[in-house]
């Protein structure tokens, strides 16, 4: 039996991520969505979500008293964050002229552009990246189990991270660009598409999530 | 591997219960939405709309419920349409489990709504529904107007210049209905879609007109549509969606297994 924080900083709807893990959680597992620091330390796992702006996401974190709490539950406990709860696990994105975030991977968050192009087509692309699109697993992970590599998920951003390392891509998705869509390093795995609202993978994913104990 | 076109079966709800009309008349009953939407989830639906064609107040409850009864056990995409007119609007709807809404007469009532949607919510959750329909004379060069209240007034605001100022206020996406194809059977307006994807570079929703599968694929092929919406032919059990999917992956189009 174990305890499982969704972290709400009022940035974006929640209720489908409480949805999906409650749906796939074990029997007697817990999942509370909580703005309250405290609850966040206490909690086993924790999901860090996101949607929104960048500015406003960083700015909400401060006013809400937990960016501390986002960063030692991402040093020590099982953590996924997703979408925006991704994104600003780097050192700045490009949004909004340039917001810094929490700096815990080294690396950007870059916009695909007003109007990107595929590379291999030429074909105009449309922003947002909005639908269904491949993971393409770039290293064996817990959290993949069960999961086809190329599977889809629902993706809907303008933005995509660019961390420095190689070593913490764990997935990668075609659009004007290939980009990491998934990235993991010890206790931490974070995914750019939404898990949540991807139906048979999406829930695999989460119910992975649930049961893993936070070694990569 | 590309992104996927999606498929969005769209349910309109009236009371509680999903219903099809033809050219926004004729009502049918179509079923429970919370039945309807699990089993085109069940298909592989790509994502479904929800329009709450209501107008009281209190059925507006009756819509949030449903949603609430829906995203609980369907996990793709919701979005609802139809009444909504303010922030507060929006938040119960997404409180209940809606991922994006969509918004018409409000826009047109105060374009600055949807910016200030866009803002407070993201970008990615404001969908602007836009009802066009042609005002051009035959052999003149093809224009639209948009409509609102379901398709009963008219503005007068040109379609494709609305549509360049809502993707500027930072709508997301947009679900381009065809007035004069809506619930006829006919096939999507496709001059409309080319239009307007000239016009904008956010993903379009093509809606109105679908009587067949052949349909759906001149929606994507020709109308450069980014995701499909279709209700009777999936309602009454003409196709599944998964039929839908097989034949426009016959097509050479990319769609979600």
């Amino acid at each position: 039996m174990s305890d499982l924080a969704i972290i709400d900083y009022a940035m974006g709807n929640l209720r489908s991520v409480a949805n999906a893990l409650r749906h796939v959680a074990p029997a007697g597992d817990r999942v509370i969505v909580t703005s309250d620091p405290e609850a966040v330390l206490a909690a086993d796992r924790v999901v860090f979500p996101g949607q929104g702006a960048a500015r406003d996401c960083m700015h909400e974190l401060r006013t809400h008293g937990l960016e501390d709490a986002v960063r030692e539950a991402a040093r020590t406990k099982p953590f996924l964050g997703v979408c925006m709860g991704m994104q600003v696990l780097l050192d700045q994105s490009e949004e909004n002229g340039g917001i810094p975030c929490l700096g815990i991977y080294p690396g950007a968050v870059r916009y695909f552009g007003a109007t990107p192009h595929d590379p291999h087509t030429g074909a105009r692309l449309k922003v947002p990246h909005m639908g269904w699109n491949g993971v393409e697993q770039t290293r064996a992970h817990p959290l993949w189990d069960g999961i086809d590599s190329g599977a889809r998920f629902y993706f809907v951003h303008s933005y995509y991270v660019a961390p420095e390392a190689d070593a913490l891509v764990a997935g990668v998705t075609d659009y004007a660009v290939r980009y990491c869509s998934a990235l993991a390093r010890d206790n931490v795995f974070a995914i750019q598409c939404h898990p949540e609202k991807s139906a048979a993978a999406g829930l695999r994913l989460l119910a992975n999530f649930m049961r893993w104990d936070g070694q990569a | 591997m590309s992104l996927a076109v999606r498929i969005i079966p769209c349910l309109d709800v009236d009371a509680g219960r999903v219903v099809k009309g033809v050219r926004f008349v004729d009502i049918r009953d179509a079923g429970d939405p919370v039945e309807v939407a699990r089993r085109y989830y069940e298909q592989g639906a790509d994502e479904i709309t929800f329009l709450d064609i209501t107008a009281s107040s209190d059925e507006r409850a009756t819509m949030a419920h449903v949603v609430e009864a829906v995203a609980a056990q369907v996990f793709i995409p919701l979005t609802v349409g139809g009444g909504v007119r303010s922030i507060d609007d929006i938040r119960r709807l997404l409180n209940a489990g809606a991922d994006k809404v969509g918004i018409n007469t409000a826009a047109v009532s105060r374009p600055e709504f949807v910016g200030e949607a866009a803002a407070r919510f993201g970008n990615q959750c404001i969908v602007v529904a836009i009802d066009a329909k042609r005002v051009s004379a035959a052999g003149e060069a093809p224009r639209w107007d948009v409509f609102t209240h379901g398709g009963r007034r008219a503005t007068g605001i040109d379609a494709l210049e609305w549509a360049e100022r809502m993707a500027g206020y930072g709508a997301g996406e947009l679900l381009v209905t065809s007035m004069d194809r809506d619930g006829t059977r006919e096939g999507f307006d496709l001059e409309l879609m080319q239009a307007m994807n000239a016009a904008v570079n956010v993903p379009l929703i093509a809606s109105g007109g679908v009587g067949t599968l052949e349909h759906l694929a001149a929606g994507v092929l020709e109308g450069g549509a980014d995701a499909v919406l279709a209700a009777s032919i999936f309602h009454f059990g003409q196709h599944t969606v998964g039929e839908a999917k097989a034949y426009l992956a016959a097509r050479g189009i990319e769609v979600r297994d």
